[in-house]
């Protein structure tokens, strides 16, 4: 049991430290958090600076530990996160990187890495969302294209993606985990169109993918025909792996921020209040904790795939940040109600962590079948 | 970063599981609850196998180990409901005389006030005049109270290792409760099958992990705050772990004869000692501040 780092992952923190207090100073002016084109090109502005500088690989190629620095460094610094390359840093390019043919690593990851290309995750549909097997989207083999038709929901930065990794059914008559395949669409081919929808924060976060007849190459096709749950069950286990690590330093830096509001205008005096407090501060200390253990785990078991620790920690988690905001609008009182101070979006948008990357009630059926080995129900 | 165990801690952990196993089995717990004496022949092997020198340093006659290890063997304590006042003669190992070697047994008058195993102890460290014996919950930890003892800051150490107890108690009950799930049929198939008893299991685990994790972290660092924090965790991990474990249970889990009770009964006895609760609360929100 040890928390220490190495003299290299140190020397990489110092080096990464003093990179980022030169880097931030020169980026521009941050986007509002509506302008979804202006976000697109901040993100991808910050990433090419990452490039750049060399840090680009780090969510890939770096070990845990050393990814783990580079999260909490950044965040700490105040560095945007990863914004709109979220999909293809964190989930799309692993599974690429991992699953996906040469020629297919060398014509997608290179432009994910330099800020060039966004990604979004076309997995949900209407009728098909924790279980997410039941996908309808239908693909059709025509030469040398599959011809795809249906929709799919929930889209995050839909409106800004260049491409979608897309799970469709490529066998109707296959068991319903068997018949599906992942797929890389180009979001400007034809047939592909993006209605967005309107989030309860009034963003327009996500959208509705509708497919009409979409051609989309057999040669997008990673993994094989009709194998795509366990290449999907590869995309999640990324998605819910260290995902959190910035955010879980970021809600520390509110909790502070809320406690210096409260002694500010006295309600610090409120010893209900102050021992909230204490707890959240408490619950977030050990979700760094965790985050360690997790990354240390992941170390020792040579990196790779993360394993179901993701799950615990993401239901853990997704519940101390909707209570971090909720204690915050207790703080802010009737400014709880006012959407231009601070914290009331971000309690809006918290809202959103016990449902997205699979919801609270499948993570915990999660744990308890593949962690704690109980039958599944029927 | 190397949090995981180490090959040393597994190997420590493993022999401290085997050695209570074969010493305080589920035979033993219940001989011991109808008869809850302190067996002086078991404190002097827990004080043969180190268990109370294990932090004095080799120099003085001790095993030479730190805090995570002195925490692995109180989360095996605490797993099997190992009774007497072990975290006080843990601490007086190396200045009360026979501590070490589990010779003597040692009580603490607790920064709450309370003592735990007063009239077993050789020695008891703090002023206990006027102490008045309770009717204790736990059948197995007799408890008195100090009338007029004012409330004073308790060792960190102890916060730790009582937080590391529960932590025992918190992975024990999460185990039992799955135990039962997966047997236990009704309806036609084991109660494990429904979600509403799987996720109070996986809830159980989630807070038993999250405080291991908070747990350990503090016996790396020592820092009062984490411990703070870890204590925090780890009693809420006990206690409601215990209460969710009688409920998977059903009718049995309310009976005398299941060993849930004693669980539950034992976390509160826990939670009630210095340090816990409205102390850490208090000690975190200042830190928000620092
Ligand atoms: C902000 C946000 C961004 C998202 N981004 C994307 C994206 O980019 N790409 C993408 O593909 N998807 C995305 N999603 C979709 C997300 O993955 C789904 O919303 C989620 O998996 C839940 O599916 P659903 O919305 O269909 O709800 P449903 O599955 O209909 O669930 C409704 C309720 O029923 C419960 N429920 C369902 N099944 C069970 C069960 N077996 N046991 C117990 N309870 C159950 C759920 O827990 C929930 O409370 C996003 C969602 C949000 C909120």
């Amino acid at each position: 049991m040890d928390l220490a780092y190495t003299p290299e992952e140190e020397e990489f923190r110092a080096r990464l430290r003093e990179w980022l207090a030169k880097a931030l100073p020169a980026l521009p002016p941050k986007p509002s958090p509506r302008d979804w084109p202006g976000r697109r090109a901040y993100d991808l502005g910050w990433q090419r600076m990452l490039y750049d500088a060399g840090y680009a690989h780090v969510h890939w190629d770096a070990s845990p530990t050393t990814r783990l620095i580079f999260l909490e460094e950044t965040e700490t610094a105040g560095a945007p996160y990863v914004g709109a390359g979220f999909v293809g840093l964190l989930h799309a390019g692993p599974t690429i990187a991992a699953e996906g043919t040469p020629g297919q690593r060398e014509r997608w990851l290179p432009p994910i890495l330099r800020g060039e290309e966004v990604w979004c995750q076309g997995f949900s549909e209407p009728d098909a969302g924790s279980d997410l097997a039941a996908l309808r989207t239908r693909a059709r083999r025509d030469g040398d294209d599959y011809v795809v038709t249906g929709s799919k929901i929930w889209t995050s930065h839909a409106e800004v993606a260049d491409w979608c990794e897309l799970l469709v059914r490529t066998d109707p008559a296959a068991p319903k985990h068997r018949g599906i395949t992942w797929l890389a669409m180009p979001m400007s081919a034809p047939g592909v169109e993006v209605r967005p929808l309107r989030t309860l924060a009034g963003s327009t976060e996500f959208a509705e993918v509708f497919l009409d007849e979409v051609r989309v190459p057999v040669a997008n096709r990673v993994g094989a025909e009709n194998d795509g749950w366990r290449v999907t069950m590869v995309t999640l286990s990324f998605e819910r792996g260290t995902a959190f690590v910035g955010e879980v330093v970021a809600c520390r830096r509110v909790l502070r921020s809320v406690a210096a509001a409260a002694r500010d205008d006295g309600r610090w005096d409120d010893a209900v209040l102050r021992r909230r407090l204490g707890r959240l501060n408490a619950e977030f200390r050990a979700l760094w904790r965790l985050t360690q253990w997790n990354v240390s785990e992941a170390e020792a078991s040579g990196g790779g795939v993360p394993g179901v620790g993701g799950s615990v920690f993401k239901l853990r988690y997704s519940h101390a940040r909707q209570e971090l905001y909720d204690v915050a609008a207790d703080v802010l009182g009737a400014g709880s109600l006012d959407l231009e101070q601070p914290w009331v979006l971000d309690r809006l948008s918290s809202l959103s962590y016990t449902i997205a990357a699979g919801t609270s009630q499948i993570q915990r059926n999660i744990v308890a079948e593949r962690v704690l080995g109980l039958p599944k129900g029927r | 970063m190397r949090f995981q165990l180490t090959s040393d801690q597994l190997a420590l952990r493993a022999a401290m599981r085997e050695l209570l196993a074969r010493r305080f089995g589920g035979a033993v717990l219940r001989a011991a609850v109808d008869d809850p004496r302190l067996d002086r022949a078991l404190w002097r092997e827990l004080g043969a196998a180190g268990f109370f020198a294990l932090r004095v340093p080799e120099a003085d006659g001790g095993v030479g180990l730190g805090l995570p290890e002195a925490v692995l063997v109180f989360e095996e304590a605490g797993r099997v409901l190992l009774p007497g006042p072990l975290v006080a003669t843990h601490l007086a190992a190396g200045t009360v005389p026979g501590a070490a070697s589990g010779e003597a047994v040692v009580a603490d008058v607790d920064g709450g006030g309370l003592v735990e195993w007063l009239d077993a102890a050789d020695v008891v460290r703090g002023d206990a005049a006027g102490a008045v014996a309770l009717t204790s919950v736990d059948p197995l930890t007799p408890v008195h109270r100090v009338p007029g003892a004012r409330a004073r800051a308790v060792d960190p150490v102890a916060v730790l290792l009582t937080a590391a107890e529960q932590l025992g108690t918190a992975t024990r009950a999460c185990e039992l409760a799955v135990q039962h799930a997966r047997t236990r049929e009704q309806f036609g198939q084991p109660i494990g099958a429904f979600q509403a008893v799987k996720h109070l299991c996986a809830q159980m685990l989630v807070r038993a992990e999250t405080a291991r994790a908070a747990v350990y972290a503090a016996a790396v660092t020592a820092d009062p705050v984490d411990i703070a924090a870890a204590r925090l965790l780890a009693d809420e991990a006990a206690e409601r772990g215990a209460r969710d474990c009688l409920q998977v249970h059903g009718g049995m889990g309310f009976t005398w004869e299941c060993e849930v009770h004693l669980h539950l009964k034992r976390a509160w006895v826990r939670s009630r000692r210095g340090g816990g609760g409205a102390e850490s609360e208090e000690l975190l929100a200042v830190d928000l501040l620092a």
